[in-house]
């Protein structure tokens, strides 16, 4: 056919090379197990980690860090640092005061809200450990290293502020100087004190989020370049877009002068949805020396100051009739903020207000968060943000009302759900979930764990005091993600939009590259892209390349966190390849001498309706490429590109059942089987869903037993290693069971929800509530978390002697 | 400064090198075998982990003039041109990485479990991958890759070997 088409020399060329594209065999690449397009460099070891730049005369920064959690800065002299061998400088706060600006907090969530400055490098306060005091810029990173020993600097110690309660009372030191509460922010629905006056049933619970380390497996690192006056920085970060504007705003390079580039990233799990100051300062390095700088954490530089997750004080309070239903749930949360108010640092609790109620229907909801300020590192997102700790506690108080009303876990659940015909669904909460099918899900959960089997084993282990005891820990939860409507992200005082972004450049030899705003590191959007992308245009998904992550080539976009990429950015690509159709149908109609109304479009080819003659989507491409013979008024391009803004959240569910062995005598528990049913919506590409949920899974079950960052009693991180801080090996976890049930999303046109945070979010509370499970009959109806086997022992012994 | 030979993936190096520099600095930042990252500062992670005559080490905790005279595998000399080895192939079919930082760890490690025991069992591999994290996987998948590369290289000494 494609000799039919006037393309001149380098069309028929191409052409005639058979470089030309075809359609993509008749198969649909949407819901097909993918092998993923990015291993092929990842297991052969040619990957771009930030670390592996190496620019010519490249030179290497490290941070002097506080060794005190909260002291005044007397005096730093870096003089005897800068004289020695391979040192071209060293800086003091003082030094960079005038141009370091504030590191931003893109998150006020009240009108009254306390945003201290937030120095890069601390100039005359020190407010946590390993805040950056000074740093040295060297030849090499062990010549800088080196040098730090040589910078004087004196503290004058002032006392650590660590404990939320305590920092609120009027006599507590205080880590700013308007004191240690940063905010509160109040949620009411209902009326409250009616739910609760004279409720059957009362539940009144403190729990404790304890802080954790998200640990990426990649170190930050950070590598700065001036050309002129414009500059390249290279960081190891989720969030290019979002980094270059706030980079722009703190150091006055003009935004079209910056680019940011996120190469191959090494996981993130919102650890790397920051502004970090090392960001901020390798940048102003790079500008003051006019070389390029480069910076890479330590993995104990990484525990104190890449920002932690959780920490949170819930006090939880549920009333209930007597057979189980619910009429109030009150939630007063303190949220251990650290030192600062980073990017997003108070907005996290915020995102769990709107999940304490979870799938469940209740009259009244009264939410209080106080934001609390201490001498420790800032926390910010960490996988599923807020509302891992808002499912936890809803689930928790689910298995202690079961328990309280001598009911099935289940079936007190059961009685309180949103049934599937309810949908959608306006919450208590203010949320409207769109779709799920709670019933749906447990059935197929509690078929896969053979529950009633595992009920009569408890039972009978019950019954013979064995000293192994059996727990069933459920864990019934939605989340809100997808984020996020603007609108809604605007009504809570958010800094930016919620929107997302893509490009479809049809290229002359009819291959495509989809330029996506999101910026995975590590889940898998080229393959995914592919596949939607395959679908879409009819091109075969080896025809398809998915670029993303350099702000030079995607300019727009509000990256990946808040498993948001699929939801958002997967439907911005769905919308870029429709414009691309709707561009190609009139050229088609063009060479096809027809109406354009006539033209239909299926596996690639446009047709005319009722006849077998046709262009493929790549001739057009090489038509528009020629520009020969294009219709009057019609430019030569097929490229589009899309920006989606969703009407709503959307709302993955599902069940998880956990069994637990707990041996009593000794504290010692092993997972003997975990099923999680998700229903995350249609699925793009189920091998890639399975493997998020498994590493969710993972990372929710390590608070539940393992992971805890510890400050001791002057402010200190005890777990500044991974030898101190318990990363799970696979020797620590089980084999899971996974499986699905699908309740389409209607708030896209994939009706896809998301999968990034599910696993996390479901699987805390499904073990702890199964630890509980097994010694609820040794009267211990809590452990705290992360239930190590010497909590488990103390529990037991409490409750019995 | 100290004069060492090492041959990493088949090509030998003669180097100058600090007594106190890390093999795995060596191999990233002077030898440009930035295939193997860096985790962690404890070896804890395994992220590292390379073969070093034959054996598994984690590069962060062997200084460069210890491998003076051996003989280095690193994630990059595993495959032959466009032809990867069984257990790169047994990854990428189990979707045992995401992020792909511990991944060159990862199949090193393998490498060397399938060395000790051809045919080992799942708990074998979750003992045997003790040393190394993954954040990404929860490591089911990463299990059913060493198993699936087992088969693939039982009998296959080549494989075994690395080359």
């Amino acid at each position: 056919m494609t000799e039919e088409l006037d393309a001149g020399l380098v069309g028929r060329q191409i052409a005639e090379s058979g470089m030309l594209g075809e359609p993509a065999p008749d198969r649909h690449e949407v819901g097909a197990a993918r092998r993923r397009k990015e291993d092929a460099r990842l297991v052969t070891g040619r990957t771009h980690w930030t670390d592996n730049h190496q620019l010519p005369g490249m030179l290497h920064v490290a941070f002097l860090r506080s060794p005190m959690a909260h002291a005044r800065i007397v005096s730093v002299d870096t003089s005897a640092a800068r004289g020695l061998p391979g040192v071209v400088a060293a800086f003091s706060g003082h030094d960079l005061a005038a141009e370091q600006g504030g590191l931003p907090c893109a998150w006020p969530v009240t009108e009254d809200i306390v945003l201290p400055e937030h120095p890069p490098m601390a100039v005359d306060m020190v407010r946590y450990p390993g805040e950056a005091v000074a740093c040295v810029v060297a030849t090499d990173r062990y010549r800088a290293a080196d040098a730090l020993e040589a910078i004087e600097i004196d503290y004058e110690p002032l006392p650590a502020v660590l404990d939320m309660t305590a920092a609120l009372r009027e006599d507590s030191a205080k880590v700013h100087e308007a004191g240690n509460r940063a905010y509160t922010w109040k949620y009411a629905e209902g009326d409250i004190d009616a739910a609760f006056r004279d409720a059957p049933v009362l539940i009144e619970r403190t729990y404790v989020q304890q802080r954790l380390i998200p640990s990426a497996m990649e170190p930050r690192a950070v590598v700065a370049q001036s050309e002129g006056d414009h500059f390249t920085l290279y960081s190891a970060t989720q969030i290019p877009h979002i980094l270059r504007i706030m980079l722009a705003q703190v150091t006055g390079i003009p935004e079209h002068r910056l680019r940011v580039v996120a190469p191959d990233v090494g996981g993130g799990f919102g650890s790397k949805l920051q502004v970090t100051a090392e960001e901020v300062l390798v940048l102003l390095l790079a500008r003051r020396l006019g070389k390029p700088v480069k910076w890479t954490e330590s993995r104990s530089e990484g525990n104190l100051t890449v920002h932690h997750g959780r920490d949170q004080l819930q006090r939880v309070a549920l009333a209930a009739d007597a057979d189980g239903r619910l009429r109030g749930l009150r939630v007063d949360l303190l949220a251990d903020m650290g030192a600062y108010l980073m990017l997003v640092t108070p907005g996290i609790p915020i995102l769990g207000a709107f999940m304490y109620n979870g799938i469940y229907k209740m009259d009244a909801y009264d939410f209080t968060c106080t934001g609390v300020f201490t001498t420790k590192m800032p926390t910010d997102a960490y996988r599923g943000a807020g509302r891992p700790e808002a499912t936890f506690a809803i689930e928790r108080l689910m298995d202690e009302l079961a328990a309280e009303l001598s009911l099935d876990p289940i079936e007190v659940r059961r009685r309180n759900w949103i049934t599937h015909e309810e949908f959608p669904y306006t919450t208590i909460a203010g949320l409207t979930y769109d779709s799920g099918n709670y019933e749906a899900a447990t059935e197929k959960a509690l078929a896969l764990f053979g529950y009633d089997k595992l009920r009569a084993e408890q039972s009978d282990r019950r019954d013979r005091r064995d000293p192994v005891q059996l727990g069933i820990g459920v864990s019934t939860y939605t989340e809100m993600c997808g984020l996020a409507p603007s609108r809604v992200l605007g009504s809570l005082s958010y800094g930016a939009g919620g929107w997302e972004h893509a490009s479809v450049r049809m290229l002359p030899t009819g291959k495509v590259e989809v330029i996506t705003g999101v910026s995975p590191h590590g889940q898998g959007h080229e393959t995914a892209w592919s596949q939607i992308v395959a679908d879409a245009l009819g091109v075969p998904f080896e025809d398809i390349s998915v670029l993303h992550g350099d702000t030079a080539i995607s300019h727009k976009g509000m990256d990946t966190y808040g498993s948001r990429s699929l939801a958002v950015g997967g439907i911005a690509v769905v919308r870029a390849c429709d414009k691309v159709k709707e561009k190609a149908r009139h050229i088609a109609a063009h060479l096809l001498e027809a109406s354009a109304d006539d033209i239909e479009f299926d596996g690639g080819t446009f047709r005319v309706r009722g006849t077998d003659s046709g262009r493929t989507i790549q001739e057009v491409a090489l038509a528009a490429f020629a520009a020969h013979d294009l219709p009057e008024g019609v430019e030569a391009s097929l490229d589009s590109d899309a920006t989606f803004d969703p009407e709503n959240f959307s709302y993955p569910h599902g069940t998880h059942l956990c069994a637990v062995e707990v041996d009593t005598e000794t504290g010692a528990t092993k997972i003997r089987s975990y099923v999680a049913v998700d229903d995350i919506g249609k699925v793009v590409n189920p091998l890639i869903v399975a493997g998020q949920v498994h590493g969710g899974l993972a990372q929710g079950i390590a608070q539940a037993l393992y992971e805890e960052a510890v400050y001791d009693a002057e402010g200190n991180l005890l777990t500044t290693t991974m030898a101190d801080y318990l990363l799970p090996s696979a020797a620590d976890l089980p084999e899971f069971v996974t499986d699905r049930t699908e309740t389409p999303a209607t708030s896209n046109p994939l009706g896809v929800k998301g999968v990034g945070e599910a696993g996390t979010i479901a699987s805390t509370p499904a073990v702890v509530n199964a630890i509980v499970d097994a010694l609820r009959p040794y009267g211990v109806h809590d452990v705290p978390m992360p239930c190590t086997p010497e909590r488990i022992w103390r529990a037991v012994q409490g409750a019995t002697s | 400064m100290a004069r060492i030979t090492v041959t990493v993936d088949g090509v030998t190096y003669e180097e100058e090198v600090e007594p106190r520099l890390l093999l795995v600095h060596l191999l990233r930042d002077r030898l440009g075998k930035t295939g193997t990252p860096i985790g962690c500062d404890t070896s804890n992670c395994g992220a590292c982990t390379v073969m070093l005559d034959g054996t598994s080490v984690k590069s962060c905790s062997v200084l460069a003039v210890q491998a003076d005279g051996c003989d280095v595998l690193t994630i990059e000399g595993l495959a032959e041109g466009d032809r990867w080895h069984p257990l790169q192939r047994a990854f990428h079919e189990e979707h045992a990485l995401q992020c792909g930082y511990c991944t060159p760890g990862m199949i090193m490690a393998a490498l060397d479990l399938l060395r000790d025991d051809p045919d080992p069992s799942d708990e074998a591999i979750r003992h045997g991958l003790e040393g190394n994290l993954c954040r990404c996987t929860g490591y089911s998948n990463i299990v059913r890759a060493v198993r699936r590369g087992a088969q693939t290289m039982s009998g296959d000494a080549e494989a075994v070997r690395g080359r």
